[in-house]
């Protein structure tokens, strides 16, 4: 533990810290470019030069690890004077073209400009000007303004693991460059915006939208997949301009998918802005009495054996809750939030629980991965994957069809009868398992939605109690949703009650005319031509496939539009706040549900939002700590069958269509074009030079 | 004493003899009124008069969509709406000002990187409705059509001093 000093003050620090770092710990700032805390150190940009006492030049602060006794000072003549040098030169070949530049207003280049810069400039010769590049749809280029700190670089390689970005050439020749001037093809590729400290990589689709000062920044939670990213919405006036991570080292560090970040256009296209109804075959604009008024005419004599509803995989849990109780008081055991059929089982939390946590994923030492595409299905979960798995000492083996995942891995093979094999001990991975310390298993939607699932889980299930997953203080079972909705639905207990039917049966019935009305919340990735002659009401926000079936169309709110509470799959409680107000006569949905609860004379008993959550956190206290997490206790589940050794079809075909919200976004199909169907490339024929203003 | 002299100065109507001469005076005097509609006293290169957005000389519109103007205006008068061009420069789908709102202190002008917008000389922009008031894009860059020479000469005029 060295001891130095830095501006006066004392400090002890671990050995192999950073000057910088160690410099953050005692709050004293110290300017940077290219050091990024969640990087490898590259050391290029200068700008955290220090004096250091008996040092005969300045030194990089970024780079140079702590000694014993350092003096350090970081607000000297020389060190202000080496600053000042480093940003006359990075501003030499700067365009300064902050008036038309989009990181205007949140620039560090900017801000330590003005900080530490000379208020002139004494260059009077030609600035260089640099070729853009294309960088996909998500990903505007203007490389004149590029001071190459290389982080862009190095988060490609490190974190994304798509090793597509590089520099080339030296001095002043050198350029960020897509070594193939293809796109970065990857799922995190919008975080180099967030990354690039000055405005060479800026959001396309957010291109010259607007002034950060002029956004309303809320706080929220991104339903996209089932990591539960913590999120900012940016929004003006009624409409998200753009979605940002926040930071939460226990979910998603600083990262975001890019179809968190980028499928908000979405939300202002396709939308259900007033309730429909279905007259002689075509869906016409109705008022909410009318819409409330036909159902209550269809559904009031039915007895509750003939009501069923399904949950979609964004529903809040509110809504989910004011569902529920609403099924209960007409007596319906029908209702299922687990629409793509998967066997979960909701008696026994830690069967349907990420129970290691994702930041517990930097702690194992050995990965087996069943019938999951984490790289799909969940971008930000994968790249802790990666991370832990750079830094050695991780073997991971996967049983379903080999894809890219960013890492490499032992493939086991496709089908699930590995598992048994596993389980019982004859297959070689198990001994690995069984050494481990910290072992974990991922079990993806793939296994859990065929049709024997349920024998899968409890295979899974075989496997963590064989090879010693499950120990003190770790549990390495871990099943992986894809649904932000699914852990909240099952932990608010919408699954079907003694004697009622799931997803599947719930269809089987409505085809066969058992089920006559079937209430569907925001349920669009169920086979609608399954649902027979039933009479359907959709509520939620876009004309989807559910919309499209139904016969009466509450128009409900999407994420951004209403306080919601979302589980993601460790269990984690967490609450989005409303950025802005749902279009036209769109309502926050539980406030429907109870609104037509009244009409049948079946009021719900929760008039405010503080209510539902109390009723919420009645039926499960974990709801009532939000933002934590719980272990789940360790119990027996699954029901042993036969396992089919065909191979998994993962479920997240398209990473950028999966909901209705990325269906309806012109972003996002622009991505489809770009990356799955492999679409003509969008490249434009005169490569622009410089600053366009 | 003292009353025979203002008793003497009511006797003589002083005060109506001062007054008139005094009158008399400014008969001889030149006029500062103005036949105003039809003749204009004198402004100043800085004065701030109606708004107006300039072109460069070949015709392309100055607005570059930087928005300094919409922050600066203490008013928040401004509301501007960008996107990129079919060219991929930033320009402004919607410009607006609310003249009813306007303070005319002129930061807008002084905020202007490009001196896109700029406050004229003309004052006489009253009209019948508020509706008019409320000055959009195509408004303001007629404005500046309109009054180019002026302002590019006002523009001149302050240079030395900005």
């Amino acid at each position: 533990m060295p001891k130095l000093t830095i501006d006066g003050i004392a400090v002890e620090v671990p050995a192999n810290t950073t000057i910088l770092q160690a410099a953050e710990l005692v709050g004293v700032e110290i300017p940077r470019f290219c050091y990024h805390d969640r990087l490898s150190i590259a050391g290029n940009c200068r700008m955290c030069l220090v004096d250091v006492e008996k040092s005969p030049k300045p030194v990089a602060s970024c780079a140079m690890p702590v000694g014993e006794g350092m003096v350090v000072h970081t607000k000297s003549d020389r060190a202000n004077k080496a600053r000042g040098g480093v940003m006359e030169f990075l501003l030499i070949n700067h365009p300064l073209d902050c008036p038309i530049c989009d990181q205007g207003g949140e620039c560090d280049l900017q801000d330590q400009a003005m900080a530490y810069g000379f208020d002139r400039g004494r260059f009077h010769e030609n600035k260089r000007a640099v070729k853009d590049k294309y960088m996909g749809p998500v990903v505007e280029t203007v490389m004149t303004r590029c001071i190459h700190c290389t982080r862009c670089v190095r988060f490609a390689t490190e974190v994304a693991g798509v090793p597509q970005l590089g520099a080339t050439g030296r001095g002043e020749d050198m350029e960020i460059t897509t070594y193939l001037e293809g796109a970065l093809a990857s799922e995190l590729s919008g975080n180099v915006v967030d990354l690039c400290p000055v405005g060479a990589l800026t959001s396309k689709p957010y291109a010259f939208n607007a002034r950060p000062w002029e956004l309303r920044k809320t706080e929220s939670i991104d339903v996209m997949d089932a990591v539960g990213t913590n999120i900012r919405l940016d929004a003006r006036g009624r409409q998200v301009l753009r979605v940002l991570p926040r930071i939460n080292e226990d979910v998603n560090e600083e990262w975001l998918a890019d179809k968190g970040r980028h499928a908000i256009d979405g939300l202002r296209a396709q939308r259900l802005d007033q309730p429909y109804l279905r007259k002689n075959g075509t869906l016409e604009p109705a008022t909410w009495d009318q819409a409330f008024a036909a159902i209550v005419a269809r559904v009031k004599g039915l007895s509750g054996g003939k009501i069923a509803a399904i949950a979609g995989d964004t529903a809040d849990a509110e809504s989910m809750m004011a569902l529920k109780d609403m099924m209960s008081a007409f007596g319906s055991p029908h209702f299922d939030c687990r629409q793509d059929g998967a066997a979960l089982d909701p008696t026994v939390r830690a069967s349907y629980l990420f129970n290691s946590t994702i930041a517990g994923i930097e702690q194992a030492d050995a990965l087996l991965i069943v019938g999951a595409d984490p790289r799909k299905e969940a971008p930000v979960l994968n790249a802790r994957i990666r991370k832990r798995y750079l830094r050695g000492g991780f073997p991971i083996c996967v049983v379903g069809e080999a894809t890219d995942l960013t890492y490499k891995y032992d493939h086991l093979g496709t089908g699930a009868d590995v598992l048994a094999k596993i389980a019982d001990g004859s297959h070689p991975v198990a001994a690995a398992l069984k050494n481990a310390k910290k072992p974990m298993l991922i079990l993806g939607m793939a296994a859990l939605t065929r049709a024997d699932g349920a024998a899968i889980l409890a295979a899974a299930k075989a496997v963590a109690d064989s090879c010693g997953l499950v120990k003190d203080g770790w549990n390495g079972f871990n099943v992986l949703h894809t649904a932000a909705a699914r852990v909240g639905g099952l932990d608010v207990g919408f699954v079907p009650a003694t004697g009622g039917k799931d997803t599947r049966g719930i269809l089987d019935a409505a085809g066969k005319g058992e089920i006559e009305a079937v209430y569907l919340l925001g349920a669009d990735e169920i086979n609608t031509a399954k649902l027979g002659k039933a009479f359907v009401i959709y509520q939620g926000h876009h004309g989807d496939r559910g919309a499209h079936r139904a016969d009466v169309i509450l128009p409900g709110a999407a994420y951004t539009e209403k306080d919601g509470t979302y589980v993601n799959t460790e269990g984690r409680v967490q609450r989005a706040l409303r950025a802005v107000f749902a279009p036209g006569d769109a309502r926050e949905d539980w406030t429907i549900i109870r609104a037509l609860s009244e009409k049948f004379g079946k009021t719900l008993p929760y008039d405010n939002l503080a209510q539902v959550r109390a009723r919420l956190a009645f039926v499960n206290p974990l709801f009532a700590a939000a933002g934590k997490i719980q272990a789940a206790e360790w119990k027996a589940f699954g029901t042993a069958g036969a396992i089919a050794a065909a191979g998994f079809e993962y479920p997240v075909k398209n990473y950028y269509m999966t909901d209705p919200i990325s269906r309806a976004s012109r972003t996002m199909a622009q991505c489809t074009e770009e990356f799955v169907t492999g679409g003509a490339r969008q490249k434009s024929s005169d490569p622009k030079t410089g600053t366009h203003g | 004493m003292a009353s025979f002299n203002s008793y003497a100065r009511n006797v003589f109507l002083a005060e109506i003899a001062s007054g008139m001469w005094l009158t008399l005076k400014y008969m001889f005097m030149p006029k500062v009124t103005i036949n105003y509609p039809y003749e204009k006293g004198p402004l100043s290169a800085r004065f701030r008069g109606e708004h107006a957005l300039r072109r460069y000389p070949n015709g392309e519109e100055r607005c570059i969509a930087c928005k300094l103007c919409e922050a600066i205006c203490p008013a928040q008068a401004i509301t501007i709406e960008a996107e990129p061009r079919a060219d991929g420069s930033r320009r402004t789908t919607r410009y607006d000002i609310d003249m009813t709102k306007c303070i005319y202190c002129g930061f807008c002008e002084e905020a202007c990187p490009v001196d896109a917008i700029v406050e004229g000389p003309n004052f006489e922009f009253a009209t019948e409705t508020h509706g008019e008031l409320l000055y959009n894009k195509d408004k303001l860059l007629s404005n500046g059509d309109r009054w180019e020479p002026e302002l590019a000469k006002r523009l001149e005029m302050n240079a030395p001093y900005r």
